[in-house]
């Protein structure tokens, strides 16, 4: 009997990753903006999107969702109120969205018709960050319910962030958030990310929330444009 | 199957809410059965990962539901062996490649300094098998050359 080494040097979740580098050159050349919000369940994560949304119509951009749980559409319903498209993606068990979900969800959309699409990840701080959704930005949100220490807690998903929401800030308050402690450890985790403090209720912090998203696209268009002229 | 062993299975399939390990069994099995197909009779015997700190799976999880997952698969009795890889940086304010000393704090073991640029850390990969060939003959089956 002989023994052998098969030597594979093989990412395990390849195909994951090879259908989120389609995703994302898709949606480059549909010249879409695409973020993945990620946070714990409860963090607000559907209000925060709801605001979103509704603020960006009303100020005549053109944005999507579709939103990640377990079971039930009570989210995409949510959302779908805002006025904008919005499509559910239940997971039946499974604790995270995959590049394969996002992509069969897609079907019949004119993505070109879209400035911004938002995918809302399933409520998890850990299962998400393995899996590329083919997103230009990463969103991680925290509120102010939650820890101080959850960056600390949670390294693998904060530092993989491009960007940190803390949300339900008018609760602040009443829930003794200690806004500099959150602050020092999502930038422990990662340094120099930019953070929004904001309530989706009040609407406090979206106004500096939608110059981040209007930097972004100028920022990708201007890439855009500069790939057409060579 | 003993009274462990369904356990296992109920507590593997419970869990699958929480953890992606599962999943992530699932695709190491789906990509090592693909590849041994060549060496056809051959058994898996030993099946060598490469897993970063900041990687996002727990070493016991997917050790956990490994012996499940492979079960009436090639892969069946053979062992996960996990290599865990530190998270290395490379600092740009003074210039040094080193290991994080904190996954709490990304910073410069040197300077200091906060750090952004990861070289190593994230990785999930399958970097090896092992495989026992040569009981074929003895079957007399015909083996490929």
């Amino acid at each position: 009997m002989t023994t052998r080494i098969v030597e594979l040097r093989q990412g395990i979740l390849k195909k994951n990753d090879e259908l989120a580098r389609g995703l994302r050159q898709r949606f480059t050349s549909a010249g879409v903006l695409v973020l993945n919000l990620v946070s714990s369940p409860g963090t607000g994560k559907t209000a925060f999107l709801e605001r979103t949304l509704r603020d960006l119509l009303v100020h005549g951009s053109r944005a999507a969702a579709l939103v990640g749980d377990l079971e039930t559409d009570n989210d995409a319903r949510r959302l779908a109120a805002s006025g904008a498209p919005a499509r559910q993606i239940n997971t039946h068990g499974i604790c995270h969205l995959e590049a394969e979900m996002v992509s069969k969800h897609l079907e019949g959309w004119d993505l070109a018709g879209l400035d911004y699409l938002f995918i809302e990840n399933v409520g998890n701080l850990v299962c998400p960050s393995s899996y590329d959704l083919g997103e230009a930005v990463r969103v991680a949100l925290l509120s102010v319910t939650e820890g101080e220490d959850k960056p600390l807690k949670y390294p693998t998903l904060f530092n993989s962030a491009d960007a940190a929401v803390i949300t339900k800030i008018d609760l602040a308050e009443p829930c003794e958030f200690d806004r500099e402690a959150a602050l020092k450890n999502i930038r422990a985790i990662r340094p120099g990310i930019r953070v929004f403090e904001t309530s989706a209720k009040t609407g406090a912090g979206m106004a500096e929330w939608f110059d981040y998203l209007a930097e972004l696209r100028a920022a990708r268009s201007a890439v855009r444009q500069s790939i057409q002229v060579i | 199957m003993g009274r462990d062993g369904v356990r296992g299975v109920e507590s593997c399939f419970r869990v699958k809410d929480r953890m992606h390990e599962l999943s992530i069994v699932g695709s190491i099995v789906d990509s090592v059965t693909e590849s041994a197909a060549v060496y056809r009779g051959a058994r898996v015997t030993e099946v060598r990962l490469r897993v970063g700190a900041l990687a996002a799976v727990v070493e016991d999880s997917l050790q956990f539901c490994y012996g499940i997952a492979t079960e009436g698969t090639l892969l069946e009795g053979s062992k996960l062996v996990i290599k865990i890889l530190p998270v290395v940086m490379h600092c740009g304010a003074c210039g040094a490649d080193g290991e994080i000393e904190s996954l709490q704090r990304f910073s410069c073991p040197h300077c200091g300094e906060p750090v952004m640029d990861l070289r190593q850390g994230r990785e999930l990969e399958i970097e090896s098998f092992e495989i026992e060939e040569g009981e074929i003959e003895k079957e007399g089956e015909v083996v490929a050359p």
